[in-house]
C-alpha cells in the first residue's frame, strides 16, 4: 500500500511537472527544431516543405543554428533512427514530411512524450492516441478548385477560338496512386473547370509512383494522344509539362510553377504553403500551448495558393476570376464539394459514411461533403460523373 | 648500347607475402585514400577536411544509438554478405541476393500479419521459419535449373530480384494501410506480434548476436566440414569434383539451399527486427552491397565483419555531412568511390611487385 502510495506520488509529480514544463514554452532563442525529409532541395516535394520551415524561422527570428534537417531519409527504420536522434539532439519539436515516414515518427513520439512530432500528410494523429503526435495538411483541394477555374476558363477560350468544340473539351490527368488524397484533388480540380466549362470531361492515368519523370512525361503523352486537350497532375515532377510544351497542349502542374519547363503552355500551379503550419507548430511550442491532432487549412490563412499566372497563355479575365472565387472559398459561400455540382451514377450525394479509415462518420451535410474537418488528410474518395479514371 | 631496351618499370608476380607487409600496404592504402579524399574535400568544397572527418565519425558512431544503428546495419548487410559466400567459394555467381532476401522478409511479414492473433510463440517460430523457407525456395530456383538443365546462374538468379520485387508489389495491394497509399506501414505496431524483443532494454542487440552466430557457424562449416570442403573442390574444377566422387549437381543444389536460407534469415531479421513493414525497397541494394562485402573479404567469413562494418560506417558519416555540411549526399559516395578505389587497388600490389631499371643490370 504505501509503495502503491509513493508510486502514485511519484507519477503525480512527473505528470504536473511534464505539464508545468509545457505550459512554460521555450523561448524562440532556446528552440531547437528537427525537420525529416524524403529528398534533399533539388527535389520539389521537399524544397516546398523546406520553404515552409525557411519562411517560419524567418517570422520567427529563428537562427540556423537552430535547425536540424535529416535530409534523404527514406520511409523505412531509418525516419525512426533519425526522429529519435533529433530527439536525442535536443530538439523540441520535429517535423516529418513524407506520408510514409509516419509509422515510424509515431513509435519514435511515443518513446519522447516532452517532444512535440508533427506529421505532413498523414492519418494516424486522432487515433494513435499520443499527444504529442500530430497530424497537418492544406486545404489543396481549395488550390486545385481555383487551378481548375484557369483549366476551365483555357477550355472555353479554346471552344470560342474554335481549336476544340464543346464536345472534345477532354481534360488528362496525371495521378500518382488510386488514393484518396489524389481522387480528392483531381475531383477538386475537375469541378472548378467545369464551374466555368460545363461540357468538360476528364480522363485520369495513374504512373503509380509519387516522382517519376518519365511515367509522368509518357502517362502525359498517351493522355493527349486519346484526345485530351489539356493536362493536370498530381504527381511530384516536371514531366507532365515536357510532355505537354513538346505537343502544344496547355498544363495545370503542381507545387511548383511550371513556366520555365513549358513557357509557352503552362497556366498555373496548384500549390501549398507549408509555412502557415510550421510557423503555427513551432509559435505553439514557444507559447507553451497545446498543438491540435490535426491540422488543415486553406486559403483563409495562406496555406495554398496557385502559382504565378502565365499572363501569354491564360484566357483574358482570368485573374479577376480567380481573385472572385478565392473570395468566395475564403468567406465560406462557396464550397469545393458543394453536393449540387455533381452527382454520382446519376443521382445526387445526399449522405456518405464510408471514406477509408472513417468508417461511420457522416461527412455530409448542409449540402456539400465536409472535405478534411473530420481528420486533415483528404478523404473524398468517391468517383463522380464526368471523370473516368484508367486502371491498368 | 644494349640490344634490348627494358622498359623502366616491371611488374613482377610475388611468390608470396608476409602477411604483416600485407597489411601494411593495406593500412597505406587506407591511409592514402583519406589523403586523396581530404584534397578532393578541399578542391570541392574548401571545407576543412579534418571537419569532414570528425563529420563522419559522429555521424556514424557519435552517439550511443548511432553506433549500436551502425552495428545493426552492418551485420544486417553482413548477413546477406554471407548468405552468398558459399555460392561464390562454388563459383556459382548468385547475385540473387537482393531476391532471396526480399522473399524471406516478404514470408516473415506475411506470417505477422495473417498470424496476429495466433499464440505468440507460434508466431515467434513461424515468422524465422517462413523467411527463411521463401528464401530458400529464391535460391533453389536458379539450383536445381543449373544442376539439371545447366542454365545460366547469373542471368537466373539477377531476374528473379525483379520477380521477387513485384511479389512484393502485388502483397502491398492487400496489406496497404490506408487503402492506396502504397505504404504497409509498421506491421502489428501495437501489439508488436512476431516483433524481435529487446535484449537488456536494447533493441539493435538481438539481430547483431544472431549474425554473429551465424558467421561462427558458417566459418566452421566452409573450413572444417566435409561439405565445406566439397564446395571449395566444385569451386576449384567441376571435373575434379567428379573424378573424386562428388554428385556436384548435389552439392550445387545443397549450397544454393544454404544461401538462399541465410538470405531469409537477414530478410527476416529485415522485417521482424529492424524495419517492422514490408516493401520494395526495404532491401534498398543490399543485395548488391553484400557481394562487396563477399568478394574484398576475399570470402573469408570474419573479414567480412570488417568490411560490411567500413562500409556502413562511411554510408553513414555520408549522411552526417550531408547534413552537416549541407553537401549533397553524393559527395558521400565520392569518398566511399575513392576509398574503395585504394583498397581494392592495393590488391594488386600485394600480389605483384613492381620493380625499377637500375642502370647498367637487368630486373632483378
Amino acid at each position: 500500500m504505501k509503495k502503491l502510495i509513493c508510486l502514485l506520488a511519484a507519477l503525480v509529480l512527473v505528470l504536473t511537472s511534464a505539464a508545468f514544463a509545457a505550459a512554460e514554452g521555450v523561448s524562440a532563442q532556446d528552440i531547437k527544431i528537427g525537420y525529416i525529409c524524403i529528398g534533399d532541395l533539388n527535389e520539389g516535394y521537399t524544397a516546398a516543405h523546406y520553404n515552409g520551415l525557411a519562411q517560419a524561422m524567418e517570422t520567427l527570428g529563428i537562427s540556423e543554428d537552430q535547425i536540424l534537417v535529416k535530409w534523404h531519409v527514406p520511409e523505412t527504420e531509418e525516419a525512426y533512427e533519425a526522429a529519435v536522434d533529433l530527439a536525442e539532439q535536443g530538439c523540441d519539436i520535429i517535423f516529418a514530411t513524407s506520408f510514409g515516414h509516419e509509422s515510424y515518427v509515431l513509435l519514435a513520439a511515443g518513446e519522447y512524450p516532452d517532444i512535440e512530432f508533427c506529421h505532413a500528410t498523414g492519418t494516424m494523429a486522432s487515433t494513435g492516441g499520443l499527444d504529442n503526435f500530430h497530424n497537418y495538411f492544406t486545404s489543396v483541394y481549395e488550390s486545385r478548385y481555383v487551378s481548375g477555374v484557369v483549366a476551365g476558363m483555357k477550355l472555353n477560350q479554346m471552344i470560342e477560338d474554335g481549336v476544340i468544340t464543346e464536345d472534345t473539351a477532354k481534360i488528362g490527368y496525371v495521378g500518382a496512386f488510386p488514393f484518396a488524397e489524389v481522387i480528392s484533388g483531381y475531383t477538386a480540380f475537375y469541378l472548378g473547370a467545369r464551374s466555368v466549362c460545363p461540357s468538360a470531361t476528364m480522363d485520369v492515368l495513374y504512373t503509380n509512383s509519387w516522382s517519376s519523370v518519365d511515367l509522368e512525361k509518357e502517362a502525359a503523352e498517351s493522355l493527349i494522344a486519346s484526345g485530351c486537350v489539356l493536362i493536370s497532375q498530381h504527381a511530384d515532377t516536371t514531366g507532365a509539362s515536357i510532355a505537354c510544351e513538346a505537343a502544344n497542349v496547355p498544363i495545370v502542374g503542381y507545387n511548383i510553377s511550371m513556366i520555365p519547363t513549358a513557357p509557352n503552355n503552362a497556366l498555373t500551379s496548384a500549390a501549398s504553403n507549408w509555412g502557415a503550419y510550421v510557423t503555427y507548430a513551432i509559435q505553439c511550442v514557444i507559447n507553451g500551448e497545446s498543438i491540435p491532432a490535426d491540422w488543415c487549412k486553406g486559403f483563409s490563412e495562406g496555406a495554398v495558393y496557385i502559382t504565378e499566372l502565365n499572363e501569354s497563355v491564360v484566357a483574358p479575365g482570368t485573374a479577376e476570376k480567380v481573385a472572385e472565387v478565392e473570395a468566395a472559398l475564403m468567406d465560406g459561400t462557396l464550397h469545393v464539394f458543394d453536393c449540387s455540382t455533381f452527382t454520382v451514377n446519376g443521382e445526387t450525394l445526399t449522405t456518405y459514411t464510408t471514406a477509408s479509415g472513417l468508417e461511420g462518420n457522416e461527412m455530409v451535410s448542409d449540402g456539400y461533403f465536409h472535405e478534411s474537418e473530420v481528420r486533415s488528410a483528404p478523404y473524398f474518395d468517391i468517383p463522380i460523373d464526368g471523370i473516368t479514371a484508367i486502371t491498368e | 648500347m644494349s640490344a634490348v631496351k627494358e622498359p623502366l618499370l616491371h611488374i613482377l608476380k610475388r611468390d608470396g607475402i608476409h602477411p604483416a607487409r600485407a597489411l601494411m600496404i593495406r593500412l597505406a592504402a587506407v591511409l592514402a585514400s583519406l589523403v586523396v579524399c581530404a584534397v578532393v574535400i578541399v578542391l570541392i568544397t574548401g571545407l576543412n577536411p579534418l571537419e569532414v572527418y570528425a563529420g563522419i565519425w559522429d555521424g556514424a558512431v557519435g552517439t550511443n544509438r548511432r553506433m549500436w544503428v551502425t552495428f545493426r546495419d552492418a551485420a544486417i548487410l553482413l548477413c546477406i554478405g554471407l548468405a552468398v559466400t558459399p555460392a561464390f567459394r562454388m563459383r556459382f555467381w548468385n547475385i540473387g541476393a537482393e531476391g532471396q532476401t526480399l522473399a524471406g522478409a516478404m514470408a516473415a511479414a506475411a506470417v505477422m500479419i495473417y498470424l496476429r492473433d495466433a499464440p505468440a510463440w507460434a508466431v515467434y517460430a513461424l515468422c524465422p521459419l517462413a523467411g527463411v523457407a521463401a528464401g530458400m525456395l529464391w535460391g533453389l530456383l536458379p539450383a536445381v535449373c543449373k544442376a539439371r538443365w545447366n542454365t545460366n546462374e547469373t542471368l537466373f538468379t539477377l531476374m528473379l530480384n525483379y520477380v521477387a520485387t513485384q511479389v512484393v508489389s502485388f502483397g502491398i495491394v492487400y496489406w496497404e494501410n490506408p487503402k492506396g497509399s502504397n505504404h504497409v506501414g509498421l506491421i502489428n505496431s501495437s501489439g508488436r506480434q512476431g516483433w524481435l524483443p529487446d535484449l537488456a532494454g536494447n533493441g539493435y542487440l538481438l539481430p547483431i548476436l544472431i549474425v554473429l552466430t551465424l558467421t561462427a557457424l558458417l566459418y566452421i562449416y566452409m573450413n572444417f566440414t566435409k561439405q565445406g570442403y566439397e564446395i571449395a573442390v566444385v569451386g576449384e574444377s567441376e571435373n575434379t569434383a567428379r573424378y573424386a566422387g562428388i554428385r556436384v549437381s548435389r552439392v550445387i543444389v545443397r549450397t544454393m539451399a544454404l544461401s538462399g536460407a541465410m538470405a531469409g534469415v537477414a530478410g527476416y531479421l529485415l522485417t521482424c527486427g529492424v524495419g517492422h513493414t514490408i516493401s520494395t525497397s526495404l532491401v534498398g541494394g543490399r543485395g548488391f552491397t553484400a557481394i562487396v562485402v563477399a568478394w574484398l573479404a576475399k570470402l573469408n567469413p570474419l573479414a567480412m565483419t570488417l568490411v560490411a562494418f567500413l562500409l556502413v560506417f562511411m554510408q553513414k558519416g555520408a549522411n552526417q555531412i550531408a547534413t552537416q555540411f549541407g553537401l549533397n549526399e553524393n559527395a558521400s559516395e565520392i569518398l566511399t568511390g575513392i576509398i574503395l578505389f585504394f583498397v581494392l587497388g592495393c590488391e594488386f600490389f600485394i600480389r605483384y611487385r613492381v620493380a625499377v631499371r637500375r642502370r647498367g643490370e637487368g630486373v632483378k
